[in-house]
């Protein structure tokens, strides 16, 4: 909301410049997005001047020359070009010396050969208002010629943009931003402006209203005006509605927006003699029922709406906008002067619907308090008097299934000074809670609590709590620590996780933050067949864009979009990593999130340095040993092992399934080569690990195995097999017959070529064998390793190289 | 001598690069942010809980004192996938699964994504907070900011302050917003006297929210924890974004930098 600093002021003026209030504003629950200041910086040099006479320029057609008193012994020659420059006429001049908004210094100047002291203004150059097709004419009993402008109308306004937080709709008037105000800082509040009512209660003549739906129309108030006639808004009130962004349009009008600036309660007039039979009904909308509107638009109402109707039909969308058909224009001498409040929620979705969002529907969805709509109408009818000089009929329709009364909330001794940690002398409590409008009664060991009519906010004993902390001060709030003993932690599996990605670090891997969503393309990219699992995500109903409308199934989307990315920046060498989770639809649950460690590797295997100018190139194994390590990092095993039908993106033969004592948990492998075109990264090497299962295989305790002071007797052997033969299998065979001596195989030696003749390939294992309770012979070892090599050749048709 | 003689002769170039090179590798900023926010509370005996970010409605709004006719609620400000079940728009909800899950008195963080429909060059889609929860019989909106303060000082210096500014969140009452002493500058003023560009003159930065935990919200899950009885407990909670820190701290003057992964800022952090 936009507080015009001087209309804040009237209510009450702590004595502080701009910024200090906003400070105290801020500091006290109301928080200040911007202080700003209209109009010239200095009011010096500008003056309301008189119009002596108005010459046509001898050699121009659109300029006059005007003289115009400014309370000096000789008028002032002035050029102006405003159509509308008549003598007589009361203005606002900028003498020589002064500086406009926006910096122009006015000087003398010749205006076609004119002599030309000053500049005589209109409206939108002193940043009062919008009106720029003419000067400025003021009030004829404003002021004397000679008068400072600024004692005469609000020039160089301050204006508080204030955020206004959604629990506190009383403060969107600028009198409950006043009782802010002193209550944070003592300064006096003036009356409120509706503590002087010119009209009164009782029956209405010629004009009825029935509320069909008191549950959204809480309150609804009428008042009747005659004989309106033609008058000007007040220039005070134009630039006051100016600063705070509304334009000034008709005096009535005007006077509703007024009202809205100092009640916060919208007001809306409706032209009686336009409403047919002079009855309005509050009713809900029918389905498909049409309203036009006062911008001349047609709206179609959906049924559970809230309309206003005469009897030929809708007039206005409540809380919303008003009609057309109604509206006040400037043949309208009766009016109708409605103050309702509305259920917010309605207003909120009618409004959001419509796209109609307006300074009321802004209010009235906050659900504002229903005494509202009598100080509307009393403030109104002082401002009817003073702008049109009519006051109201008698009577006012007053139409209410509110709450009579404000609850009486008790604040136990102690309750305070509980929930802040913080003791808040009762008289000063008290006085903090008076200054904001409460009724209270200290009793023997609580006081007893009313808020003001239009806080309904404050329910409970801790919204009273609340109220006294933020204007006592929350920077008298001590510092202290919770008294609970806790050891606090990471679980064992937090902390792995950690580790984890400790572990891609090592291993020379950026860790990237990737998106949870992705794009239903995605799947197609990464060859997915029809159905394939991971092409069932969780659908976003409203996502940003199509390309963002599913949960990942995968982490591959964002690494190899990242991974991309930093090729085309020339990036040579690319090793990221995620840890992140990925989302599964989980039939009625929301769904089955799972953590995931992911990681694209492109380009060399190594660094290149001097030693090695240009190393080979990652393959399929770069990617298999990272998974290997950062898995044994936590002291788990994982076996690789060639898949029965390859994952449709990477390349069949050179791509793994990773697994975990026999569960499946991953893969890794590189893309296949349609797939890395996609994303133009050639060979790239990808992986893609299923983190609980690893967690759950962790050792929760690791116990010692005791060290062999025995030394290890090593024997090789080599093996001729079918290229399809995986070493794993191998090993495993060798670990099955070796006996318990057999402590490791390594394979360190793979050879295809003429010598071992087509398809197949020969393998080269190192065994090495201990005892833990004596030295194992070359004859013990050697057996061992007969046995192991009968049982490859059996099982796999090897032959034993020489 | 001839050793010595020997090995003169045998001189290498000790300033070239080491052997085998090895590539950089770093955490993302996000993470390493993350991590130093979650050490600071483990220091001071807080559990790390983690919730689920497709969320029910129950636990992202009703439970945590959302009005049902909340804005955050509607379809232009919250991710929906199905009628009740969206995409947390905030790590509150975990504050509601870890009560319903451990008596009190408790003291948790729970950091993690959370998803807003927004997306500008302040907004991402998606981003990251860190919430805390304290429950007890006596914790008081004292112990609140002697936390936060603990918290300021181990991210950003020891030398700096904190203030609360009064704020409204459903789910907290009295709610408070954070500010911290800026710590670019002194009072809102550079060294050369230029106004602050950090903290735009104020001397302060809004870092969180935060507030003491509504009766209501207890109130939600003292039926099934009896424990949480309203009239009984009281707690604080607060609710901080993480690239806020990460960029506040580190000076990245650009939200999409985060998201980007390019190696060049990767490889500036970790």
């Amino acid at each position: 909301m936009r507080v015009p600093l001087s209309l804040l002021l009237r209510w009450c003026d702590p004595g502080l410049d701009p910024e200090a209030i906003a400070s105290v504003l801020a500091l006290t629950g109301t928080e200040v997005e911007r202080v700003r200041r209209l109009g010239p910086e200095s009011g010096e040099g500008f003056v309301v001047g008189r119009v002596i006479e108005a010459t046509q320029h001898p050699d121009a057609d659109r300029l006059r020359v005007c003289r115009v008193d400014v309370g000096e012994r000789e008028p002032a020659g002035i050029v102006c070009g405003a159509p509308n420059v008549a003598a007589g006429q009361l203005v606002a001049v900028a003498l020589p010396g002064a500086v406009m908004p926006g910096g122009t210094k006015i000087k003398k100047a010749k205006l076609r050969g004119v002599e030309s002291a000053g500049m005589i203004c209109s409206e939108a150059e002193l940043d009062l208002g919008t009106g720029s097709d003419g000067i400025l004419v003021l009030p004829d009993s404003i002021a004397e010629p000679g008068t400072p402008l600024a004692e005469a109308v609000p020039l160089g306004e301050v204006v508080l943009d204030l955020e206004i937080t959604p629990n506190r709709p009383d403060c969107l008037g600028v009198y409950g931003v006043a009782r802010e105000l002193h209550a944070a800082t003592g300064a006096p509040l003036a009356d409120p402006p509706w503590a002087v009512d010119l009209g009164a209660g009782g029956p209405v003549e010629g004009a009825a209203v029935e509320v069909e739906l008191p549950e959204l129309c809480p309150r609804f108030t009428a008042r009747v005006y005659e004989g309106v006639g033609p008058a000007e808004t007040p220039i005070e009130i134009r630039s006051h509605l100016h600063a705070a962004g509304m334009r000034s349009i008709s005096p009535i009008v005007d006077i509703t927006n007024y009202v809205m600036l100092v009640v916060g309660e919208p007001m809306h007039a409706f032209d009686l003699d336009l409403v047919e039979g002079g009855a309005l009904t509050i009713r809900e909308a029918g389905a498909d029922e049409i309203v036009t509107t006062l911008d001349g638009q047609s709206r179609t109402m959906l049924a559970g709406e809230v309309l206003i109707s005469d009897a030929e039909g809708p007039t206005s969308i409540a809380g919303v906008m008003g009609g057309a058909r109604s509206e006040v224009s400037e043949s309208t001498s009766r009016v109708l002067l409605e103050a309702a409040v509305w259920d917010g929620p309605t207003i909120h979705d009618t409004s959001l619907r419509l796209a109609l969002r307006s300074e009321a529907s802004g209010r009235f969805e906050k659900g504002l308090a229903p005494v509202v709509t009598e100080r509307a109408q009393a403030y109104a009818s002082v401002l009817f008097e003073e702008v049109l000089g009519i006051r109201p009929q008698p009577g006012t329709i007053d139409i209410s299934s509110a709450a009579a009364s404000s609850p009486k909330i008790t604040v136990g001794d102690g309750f305070v000074t509980g929930l802040l940690g913080h003791e808040i002398p009762p008289e000063r409590l008290i006085g903090i809670l008076e200054r904001l409008g409460f009724d209270v009664e200290a009793g023997a060991d609580a006081i007893e609590v009313v808020p003001p009519p239009d806080r309904l906010d404050v329910q409970r004993a801790v919204d009273v709590v609340e109220e006294v902390a933020r204007i006592d001060g929350l920077d008298r709030i001590p510092s202290t620590l919770p008294a609970i003993a806790s050891a606090g932690g990471l679980t064992a599996g937090q902390s792995a996780r950690r580790r984890l990605a400790d572990s891609m670090v090592a291993e020379g891997f950026f860790e990237i933050a990737g998106w949870s969503f992705a794009s239903p393309g995605l799947p197609d990219a990464l060859r997915l067949s029809a159905d394939d699992p991971a092409r069932n995500a969780v659908a976003i109903e409203n996502p940003m864009s199509e390309e963002e409308s599913r949960l990942r199934t995968t982490l591959l989307g964002s690494l190899l979009d990242s991974a991309a990315r930093n090729a085309v920046r020339g990036a040579e060498s690319i090793r990221l990593f995620e840890l992140g989770h990925v989302y599964l639809p989980a039939g009625d649950d929301p769904a089955d999130q799972r953590i995931r460690l992911g990681g694209v590797i492109h380009g060399t295997s190594r660094p290149a340095s001097w030693r090695e100018p240009s190393p080979p190139r990652a393959d399929v194994f770069a990617g298999s040993a990272v998974v290997r390590s950062v898995l044994s990092g936590l002291k788990v095993e994982a076996a690789l092992s060639r898949p029965e039908s390859a994952r449709p993106f990477l390349h069949p033969g050179r791509s793994a399934e990773v697994s975990i004592e026999g569960a499946a948990v991953g893969w890794v492998g590189e893309l296949h080569p349609l797939v890395a075109d996609h994303w133009a990264l050639p060979g790239a090497v990808v992986f893609e690990i299923d983190v609980a299962p690893v967690l759950a295989a962790m050792p929760a305790v690791i116990a010692y195995r005791p060290l062999s002071a025995h030394p290890a007797v090593r024997q090789d052997l080599a093996v001729t097999v079918g290229v399809a033969q995986s070493a794993a299998e191998l090993k495993a065979a060798a670990f099955e017959v070796g006996g318990p001596e057999l402590e490791s195989v390594e394979v360190f030696d793979v050879y295809s070529g003429e010598q071992v003749g087509e398809g197949r390939v020969s393998i080269g294992l190192r065994l090495s064998f201990r005892a833990a309770d004596r030295t194992l012979t070359e004859e013990e070892a050697s057996a061992a390793r007969e046995t192991i090599t009968a049982a490859l050749t059996e099982r796999f048709g090897g032959e034993v190289r020489g | 001598e001839e050793l010595e003689r020997n090995l003169g002769g045998d001189s290498v170039d000790v300033t070239l690069p080491g052997d085998p090179a090895s590539f950089p590798g770093g955490l993302h900023l996000l993470t390493s942010t993350m991590r130093e926010i979650e050490d600071v509370f483990v220091g001071l005996g807080y559990s790390i809980v983690e919730g689920p970010e497709v969320e029910t409605v129950f636990n992202n709004f009703d439970a945590l004192n959302h009005d049902p006719h909340h804005p955050a609620r509607s379809r232009t400000d919250t991710f929906y996938v199905a009628d009740s079940v969206v995409l947390r728009t905030h790590t509150s909800p975990v504050q509601v699964r870890t009560m319903l899950d451990c008596p009190p008195p408790l003291k948790v963080i729970a950091p993690g994504r959370v998803y807003r429909r927004d997306d500008d060059a302040t907004h991402t889609p998606q981003f990251h907070q860190i919430e805390g929860l304290a429950v007890g019989e006596e914790i008081t909106l004292a112990d609140l900011k002697g936390t936060l303060l603990t918290f300021a000082k181990a991210i950003f210096g020891d030398e700096r302050e904190i203030r609360m500014r009064p704020h409204f969140f459903p789910f907290t009452e009295p709610s408070v917003e954070v500010d911290v002493s800026c710590f670019a500058c002194h009072g809102g003023k550079r060294a050369d006297g230029s106004r602050c560009s950090l903290c735009k003159g104020t001397a302060w930065i809004e870092i969180l929210g935060a507030g003491m935990v509504d009766p209501n919200v207890f109130a939600a899950v003292a039926d099934a924890q009896p424990g949480y009885d309203p009239a009984k407990v009281q707690g604080f909670a607060f609710g901080l974004g993480i690239e806020r820190i990460a960029m506040l701290k580190h000076s990245v003057p650009d939200l999409r930098l985060l998201y980007d992964n390019d190696i060049r800022f990767l490889g500036q952090f970790g």
